[in-house]
């Protein structure tokens, strides 16, 4: 797909993510053990053949860098095309600003490239998608917008735009977001469409005095826009607030979902740590969890998420939990519904239960 | 360009004709080690946290999958500019070319890849050990002792010295003599194939020895003995940490298992010192409420049913339900089926055992070779 070119916009980004986006944006969130929400937008990307990224950035962004680097980890790092990142362009907003004046600010870079279509998205839709039939959906409705949506059954603790889209497939209306949000169609925030129209309309929506793309540019235009849905039907995680993100980490202990979601033909790029294999030593306990390299278990882990660099000491008990990178927890600890974030230490012999739906947070380099 | 203090030059191109099957297709340094690394591994990363950022690697015998890993260098951090990682097999010059015929002989033909450096000192070291060693130390020690030669070496198994180079010193460690494999060794000293000469003396030496026919070409047959014969200042490096020659599946096996013991005298999670290698980019290994893993070192990328003990599984493995792997070593992709039974083994890269297969014993260690199918 050499004619397409993504885009990831970051720009007021909902986030209910609480103490996990206290330093954080939430495109740079930790997730599955070893990624960050950013990986899958851009690894589904790179797997569709787009190899031309560019990101708008707006704040907490230092860990998203470091995370991404030169954008090597997923084949980014590209002399013709690669990863661009469009930081804000204002040294103070004096007043909320919308995306709008973001693409406007940087419609250079735009103007410079040569890619014919481009696919608007955010970072916090967790899907490994493949955007080729996307643009052939497209071509072959004449589609000027085309809008991915997924159709959703259960609830899903998470805020999100149902949208309605009629039997000739094109989207008829779009409302704010909903916690909750009980209708069957919900837009991925995900539109593909001319690079030429995106920028007529970044330009005729700064002219009305119009500040958001999604809110403004396409919903008022709705009439006018010829805007086709087009179904996703593979996993997607919508990750928003903590209920979201808590039941979304779980839902990977389901090995089929696991499967689709990390051992489709495309895998999912993430940044490299060079941690040793886990060791798992003579009285580890692990059940149904998932572990990455780096970890020291000694303890019995059941239910749980462990991210690199993890240690869990003698005696320690640990039942649906998610710890972060280099945690440390000592002998004798009782988690249960906990998330840790990066660099946490939880000392001998404590006890943290948290709520099932919304568990107890600690925040990165807690001492405990 | 800048001339370069040291330089390694990292021998790859061995055969490892004792590892069986595993080599059938692959040079011994691209073998797969600790459930995540290729042996190589851990000279690459040595040189880089030692500080040494220029390192020719030679390769001769099956190099694909070893070129292939190598790449740019990048993941040891050994894409550069200036320096970084250089694969040299052997190549025809003007008036024809010839396979590599020894060790010392691999350098020679590569003088004018040296001469690039215009450096002071070469090390000289080899891609099929397991060990983590600074060789800015051994550098030091070779200026302080003002040596045209600096060995490193370390005290061995009585009972095995007879595989080694066994090296004789004064009470300055000053080598006073050197024997190649001796039937009947009179030291546990052993050459650890690692030198550090000062590249004029190696240059002049191995030019001498490229025209001696008698000579095989090989630094601990002919290079080192040769020198000492000839009034050069020869010294010997005492290094007490960790080091296997992983030559035999015997040794490939018993260094695995030493990685599991409870104080093992090689910790791969030490953050000062990583062991670099290529990403793979598995996703996190999924250990289900069937399974029992104890004593075990896990690769990303693993799923398992079944009872892991004792055993080191690297990316990609898949163990059934009511499957038993005690003390074994599985390699990259290996799909084990329900109930089978696995023993004191290495099992190659993507073999597969069916439902009910019983592998190893409790005398030999049991080699499957890479993509063997055992039913």
């Amino acid at each position: 797909m050499k004619n397409v070119m993504g885009i990831i916009n970051l720009v007021n980004e909902i986030d209910q993510l609480e103490e996990l986006t206290y330093n954080r944006c939430i495109a740079s969130t930790p997730f599955g053990g070893r990624y960050r929400f950013i990986d899958f937008i851009l690894s589904s990307f790179v797997n569709s053949g787009i190899h031309k990224v560019c990101m708008f950035t707006h704040t907490k962004y230092r860990s998203l860098m470091d995370h991404l680097g030169s954008g090597k980890e997923w084949d980014l790092d590209r002399k013709q095309h690669g990863l661009r990142v469009l930081p804000p362009l204002f040294e103070e907003p004096k007043e909320i600003r919308g995306d709008l004046h973001y693409f406007y600010g940087h419609r250079d870079y735009f103007f410079r490239s040569n890619e014919e279509y481009v696919i608007l998205t955010k970072s916090h839709m967790i899907c490994n998608i493949d955007f080729d039939p996307i643009l052939k959906f497209h071509k072959d409705h004449k589609a000027q917008i085309t809008l991915l949506y997924k159709d959703i059954k259960d609830e899903q603790f998470s805020l999100a735009r149902p949208i309605k889209v009629s039997s000739d497939q094109t989207v008829t209306s779009m409302l704010d977001h909903q916690i909750n949000a009980t209708n069957d169609q919900i837009s991925m925030e995900m539109f593909l469409m001319k690079k030429d129209l995106f920028l007529d309309l970044v330009e005729t929506s700064i002219a009305s005095g119009w500040k958001d793309f999604i809110e403004d540019a396409v919903i008022k235009n709705l009439d006018i826009l010829n805007v086709y849905g087009y179904k996703f039907t593979g996993h997607l995680g919508i990750m928003n607030t903590v209920q979201s993100y808590y039941k979304n980490s779980m839902d990977l202990l389901n090995m089929s979902l696991y499967q689709t979601l990390f051992q489709q033909s495309y895998s999912i790029y993430t940044k490299t740590k060079d941690e040793a294999p886990a060791t798992y030593k003579s009285n580890a306990l692990v059940s149904n969890s998932l572990v990455t390299n780096g970890c020291i278990i000694e303890g019995t882990v059941e239910n749980s998420i462990l991210f690199r660099g993890v240690e869990v000491g003698k005696g320690a008990r640990l039942k649906n939990c998610i710890i972060m990178p280099n945690s440390v927890i000592q002998q004798n600890v009782i988690l249960e519904n906990v998330i840790l974030d990066k660099h946490v230490i939880v000392n001998m012999d404590k006890e943290i239960i948290g709520d099932p739906k919304t568990p107890y947070i600690a925040e990165k380099l807690k001492v405990i | 360009m800048r001339s370069k203090e040291c330089i390694a030059m990292l021998l790859a191109g061995g055969k490892g004709n004792r590892l069986g099957a595993l080599t059938n297709k692959l040079a011994k340094p691209a073998v797969f080690f600790g459930g995540k690394y290729r042996i190589i591994d851990f000279t690459l990363s040595n040189c880089t946290n030692s500080g040494i950022d220029t390192v020719g690697v030679l390769t001769q015998y099956q190099p694909l999958a070893l070129n292939s890993y190598i790449g740019a260098g990048k993941p040891w951090d050994l894409e550069r500019e200036d320096g970084g990682v250089t694969l040299l097999p052997p190549y025809v010059k003007q008036n024809g070319g010839n396979w590599y015929s020894g060790t010392a002989d691999s350098i020679f033909q590569n003088i004018d890849f040296i001469e690039q450096y215009n450096p002071k000192y070469v090390l000289v070291i080899s891609g099929d050990h397991i060990y983590k060693m600074n060789y800015e130390l051994m550098l030091n020690y070779h200026i302080q002792k003002n040596a045209d030669v600096t060995v490193a070496s370390i005290r061995v198994d009585w009972k095995e010295a007879n595989r080694f180079g066994i090296i004789h010193t004064n009470n300055e460690e000053k080598i006073i003599s050197f024997s190649e494999k001796p039937k009947n060794p009179s030291s546990n000293l052993a050459s650890m194939g690692i030198y550090i000469f000062n590249w004029n003396v190696l240059k002049q030496n191995l030019i001498s020895d490229a025209n001696d026919n008698n000579s095989t070409h090989d630094f601990g047959k002919d290079i080192i003995p040769k020198m000492l014969g000839n009034e050069y200042v020869l010294y010997a490096y005492s290094f007490e940490s960790y080091w296997k020659d992983v030559g035999t599946v015997n040794s490939l096996w018993e260094t695995h298992m030493d990685l599991l013991k409870e104080n093992s005298r090689l910790n791969l999670n030490d953050k000062k010192w990583k062991v670099y290698s290529r990403n793979l980019n598995q996703p996190p290994h999924y250990i289900s409420s069937k399974a029992t893993v104890r004593n075990s070192l896990v690769n990303e990328g693993c799923t398992v049913f079944g009872e892991v003990e004792n055993s080191i599984l690297s990316y990609g493995v898949y163990v059934e339900e009511g499957s038993k792997i005690r003390d074994s070593v599985i390699m990259p992709n290996v799909k084990i089926g329900k109930y089978a039974d696995i023993n004191r083994s290495i099992v190659g890269e993507g073999a597969v055992i069916h439902d009910h297969s019983v592998v190893g014993d409790q005398k030999e260690i049991t080699l499957i070779g890479h993509r063997e199918i055992v039913s």
